[in-house]
């Protein structure tokens, strides 16, 4: 045995430890840096399934029953594969609505009815309770067990003040309330307790592992000798099988079981809690989907040897299995073990405490205490003032009478009932809330009034065959009607309802609740009119993956001021948060003042939304009608605005693909203009360079022969000289002309062109013979490096390649040095064509100017150093060149001269007839 | 597509789980037998259920896009 000062201090110390866990989860929550912001955090929190019933319980049945603790495992893992379907589709929904309680999920579905939420929650109340007492029950039994000695009985319970089991009760609510009720959050998340159960179902995963492992190795020599053991031992060897002795494998309630826990693992409040509200990423359910059943898979693999080696250890009958975890480990002396493995079950009973505390509170405040509330004089929708604080402090009340609930059920049962009956009972509550839940997320016709009729029916079918029952065999109620039935009718008996017999309870009950409530929900919902809400709602909730993405019907009709929404919100949620939600509205609309803000549907929409995650969708819708002037919708307003909305995203659709082209068409137009507006300034420059070019020569002979008229006296030798400048001014003014004129018949086309084969050969020597005598003048050299045999021609026009030629040797005469420059012009012949080259010795052109000298009027170099020239040639030189098919460009260093090159093609066949067709046209 | 798919598979492997671990499938296992010491039935769920998260994570983690 262990003293009990030591249990309880090492128990003081873990709540600490969770204290420390919880308070750093939620100060990295309050600065952005979420720790459970992960799927692994995410499916650890959902192994708060495995409370301590799993923990002490399992073992107990696994003693008893052999495998049957294993069912309430399989269910999550086969739920678990679907959950990526279905729970994705929950959370989606319950983000979307704010809806933060199956109480909420349901009446929020079926038209925000508050009847519905209530009975949700009053089931949800009675079926959570035992459980929660279960919780206290392992707590107190398992510290019994560790501070009495072995074998001695555990002392009776304590009166009611001296009990530790009522300080445990009310450390858990005190937990609770700290971390569950610290603030009002319309998204009711509590990170810092998300962060506290993950840390839980880590040490009860760690504990129960290290017990299975004493067990298993300590205690025996491996799995091997432990199955031999327990396989020779005539009692034990049954446990193992399928048919267990005599009696036949009860299949139905095999298969029972499973769709108990595969729907629990969804419905119980806790569940819905961690896995719906307190999720934070959608995608996070890919991984905690098998994460999860791998959790359980791992704390179920000790549970069958733990219970085979307590049964060997200490034979049948002598002592509790629930409590082999901690008597195996006592009895071999390790206390240290048995203590790590009491914390463990500490865990695993807290975790589920809290979480229950909070889900259940939640659903008390909202769904029971806030609409009676409301209706009252003092706190209805004509009163003022903040309520924040009274919502708070609902709930605290609520998780502390949770709590105390729970612990008058555990003094009140006592002993009476095995700790794994109990559990099975609260699944088999929770399981009615099924048809109701996975009907609304998937059938429209669904409505309230079925809802209504199948939970009611389910409940009470549930009170009759299994709570009522369990009150029996515990002692509380005259065990007469049971055998008898009620008002002594035998087709009544609780457990063989209707003369079904063959069954186990469990089974039975089962099966007469979810019949009866399945067939109540569709029946009924076949044979009534929902009410227009119920119909819009089951439209948002069933299509919610597509009505989220874009525009959403708003089912509300009517007039509201935003001043009483406004206040409305304040008075719920508080002043700051309601500012903080009214400036991202208007963010969202692009407002900058939250007054800006219309009073219409959607805004409504938008404020009832928010209440709901504080006060439950009933209670806002409540008070949203309260503060504006609704008009009543009718069901054929619900299609209508259906219509409409699916018109809307219809059109919003075509309007995002006409804007799309319009984006588009918008670009190509921008471009055009851009170049058209370069093309534009391009004209403008060449308008002012040509002019300019104009007015130099035009300047120079006026001047000059104004002074010829002036100077009477003038010599006849000065006139004459005079007289030249002004013939070649005038020359080259008409050269000048001729050029532009030439350029723009290029450019437009309009430019003649006298085709026919051309041997380039010839052609440039024409030219450098031509322009030799005024190279020769200059005392330049010029030389060309031709070939002797003829090339094969090439198809263009000889005159313009001429003036080609002519262009690039005078250019070329302009620039090399005077005198001592030299220029060299070359031919290369190649299969696809002709290259040729004028070379010079000039001071060259630098690599940035180099495109710069094919613009017109652009002459490279600095402007005082022009030589004389139009500025023209070259442009025109490359357009000749380009015209047919070729390219003309430039290689240059500076201070190493330049050589021009133009390659001429050889065409092929059809560009050869294009150029001939286009030489005829 | 291919998240059709996966919806489909999850369908498909819920389907088989469901047939694996119940009447008449899970009668296969009734043998008074051990494997490599273990008890045919116990050992045969676990496996079975191994199985079933082998398979579920794998198909939760391959990325379809």
């Amino acid at each position: 045995m262990i003293s009990s000062s030591l249990v309880i201090a090492a128990s003081f110390l873990y709540v600490l430890i969770l204290f420390a866990v919880a308070w750093f989860g939620d100060k990295r929550a309050a600065e952005g840096r979420s720790i459970i912001a992960s799927p692994w955090v995410y499916a650890l929190s959902m192994a708060v399934y495995c409370t301590a019933w799993t923990y002490f319980g399992s073992v107990g049945r696994a003693a008893n029953t052999g495998l049957w603790f294993l069912p309430i495992y399989l269910g999550p893992m086969l739920a678990m594969i679907l959950a990526w379907l279905v729970l994705r589709k929950m959370i989606r929904i319950a983000k979307t609505y704010r809806i933060t309680s199956i109480a909420d999920f349901i009446s929020s579905r079926y038209g925000k009815s508050r009847t519905l939420a209530s009975l949700v929650t009053l089931i949800t109340v009675v079926g959570i309770v035992p459980y929660i007492a279960l919780q206290l029950k392992a707590i107190s039994s398992g510290y019994a067990m560790l501070t009495t000695p072995l074998g001695q009985p555990r002392p009776e319970m304590g009166l009611w003040l001296g009990d530790s089991t009522l300080y445990i009760a009310l450390a858990l609510a005190g937990f609770t309330i700290i971390f569950g009720t610290r603030h009002l959050d319309t998204t009711e998340r509590h990170e810092g307790m998300v962060a506290a159960i993950a840390f839980e179902s880590i040490v009860k995963l760690v504990a129960f592992l290290a017990v299975g492992i004493f067990v298993v190795y300590g205690v025996f020599n491996g799995m091997g000798d432990l199955f031999a053991q327990a396989l020779a031992d005539e009692t034990l060897k049954p446990l193992l099988l399928v048919g267990q002795g005599a009696q036949e494998f009860a299949y139905p309630q095999w298969f029972a079981l499973i769709v108990l826990a595969m729907l629990s693992v969804i419905f119980l409040p806790r569940q819905f809690q961690v896995m719906v509200v307190e999720n934070v990423d959608e995608r996070h359910i890919k991984r905690a989907s098998w994460v999860f059943p791998l959790y359980l898979l791992l704390i179920n693999v000790f549970v069958l040897p733990i219970a085979l080696g307590g049964l060997l250890f200490f034979g049948q009958g002598q002592a509790d299995p629930d409590y082999f975890v901690l008597s195996l480990p006592l009895a071999h002396g390790y206390e240290w073990l048995a203590l790590f493995v009491f914390v463990g079950g500490l865990s695993a009973a807290t975790g589920m405490v809290i979480v229950e505390a909070i889900a259940v509170s939640t659903m008390v405040c909202n769904d029971l205490v806030m609409p009676f509330l409301l209706r009252t004089e003092r706190f209805g929708s004509r009163s003022s003032g903040d309520l924040t604080g009274l919502l708070l402090m609902i709930r605290r009340v609520a998780i502390l009478g949770i709590l105390l609930l729970g612990y008058l059920y555990f003094r009140m049962a006592g002993e009476a009932y095995a700790l794994v009956s109990i559990g099975l009972i609260s699944f088999a509550a929770v399981a009615q809330f099924a048809p109701a839940m996975l009907g609304g997320m998937y059938w429209k016709v669904g409505n309230r009034q079925g809802a209504l009729v199948g939970l009611a029916l389910g409940f009470a079918l549930w009170i009759y065959t299994l709570l009522l029952p369990s009150l029996v065999k515990s002692g509380w109620i005259d065990s007469g009607f049971m055998d008898a039935g009620l008002f002594g009718l035998a087709w009544l008996r609780p457990e063989q309802l209707f003369g079904l017999e063959g069954l186990d309870n469990l089974t039975h009950a089962l099966f007469w609740s979810l019949f009866a409530n399945i067939s109540a929900y569709i029946l009924v919902s076949l044979w009534s009119r929902p009410e227009a809400r119920e119909a819009s709602q089951a439209l948002l909730f069933v299509d919610v993956f597509e009505r989220t993405a874009s525009s959403y019907p708003v089912f509300w009709q009517g007039r509201a001021k935003l001043a009483d929404l406004r206040n409305l919100t304040e008075r719920f949620l508080g002043v700051d948060k309601a500012e903080r939600l009214f400036t991202d509205y208007a963010q969202r609309l692009g407002l900058s003042q939250t007054k800006d803000i219309p009073a219409n549907a959607q805004l409504v929409q938008y404020v009832e939304t928010q209440l709901a995650g504080a006060i439950g969708t009933g209670s806002a819708r409540m008070m949203v009608a309260s503060v504006v002037e609704e008009e009543q919708l009718d069901l054929d307003d619900v299609m209508r605005i259906l219509e409409e909305a699916s018109q809307l995203r219809a059109y919003s659709k075509a309007l995002e693909e006409k804007s799309l082209s319009l984006e588009k068409a918008t670009s190509e137009l921008r471009a055009a203009n851009e170049q058209l507006k370069s093309l534009g300034k391009l004209k403008d420059d060449f308008m002012s360079s040509v002019t300019h070019e104009l007015r130099t020569p035009l300047t120079s002979i006026r001047a000059f022969t104004e002074m010829m008229i002036d100077d009477d006296e003038m010599e006849t030798e000065q006139r004459r000289q005079f007289l030249e400048i002004v013939v070649g001014e005038a020359e080259r003014l008409g050269r000048l002309v001729n050029q532009v004129l030439d350029m723009a018949k290029i450019e437009a086309g309009h430019a003649e062109w006298h085709n026919s084969d051309v041997d380039i050969q010839t052609v440039v020597r024409q030219a450098v013979n031509s322009i030799s005598g005024t190279y020769l003048e200059n005392g330049l050299s010029l030389t060309l490096h031709d070939h002797n045999e003829s090339i094969a021609p090439i198809r263009a026009d000889p005159d313009r390649l001429m003036q080609v030629m002519l262009n690039l040797l005078s250019n070329a005469a302009k620039f090399v040095p005077h005198p001592g420059g030299k220029v060299d012009v070359y031919i290369s012949d190649a299969a696809d064509g002709v290259t040729v080259a004028v070379q010079d010795n000039g001071k060259g052109i630098a690599k940035h100017e180099q495109e710069q000298v094919f613009e017109k009027f652009r002459q490279a170099g600095e402007f005082s150093d022009r030589p004389q020239g139009t500025g023209l040639g070259l442009p025109i030189s490359r357009q000749i060149i380009e015209h047919f098919g070729g390219r003309m460009w430039l290689e240059s260093e500076l201070g190493a001269g330049a050589r021009f090159n133009f390659f001429l093609p050889r065409l092929n066949e059809s560009q050869r007839l294009e150029l001939i067709e286009e030489e005829h046209a | 597509m291919l998240r059709g798919m996966t919806s489909a598979r999850l369908v498909a492997l819920f389907t088989f789980g469901c047939a694996l671990l119940n009447f008449p499938l899970l009668a296969l296992w009734d043998k008074d037998i051990t494997v490599l010491g273990l008890p045919l039935f116990p050992a045969a769920l676990f496996i079975i259920w191994a199985g079933m998260i082998a398979v579920l994570a794998w198909l939760m983690e391959t990325d379809e896009r």
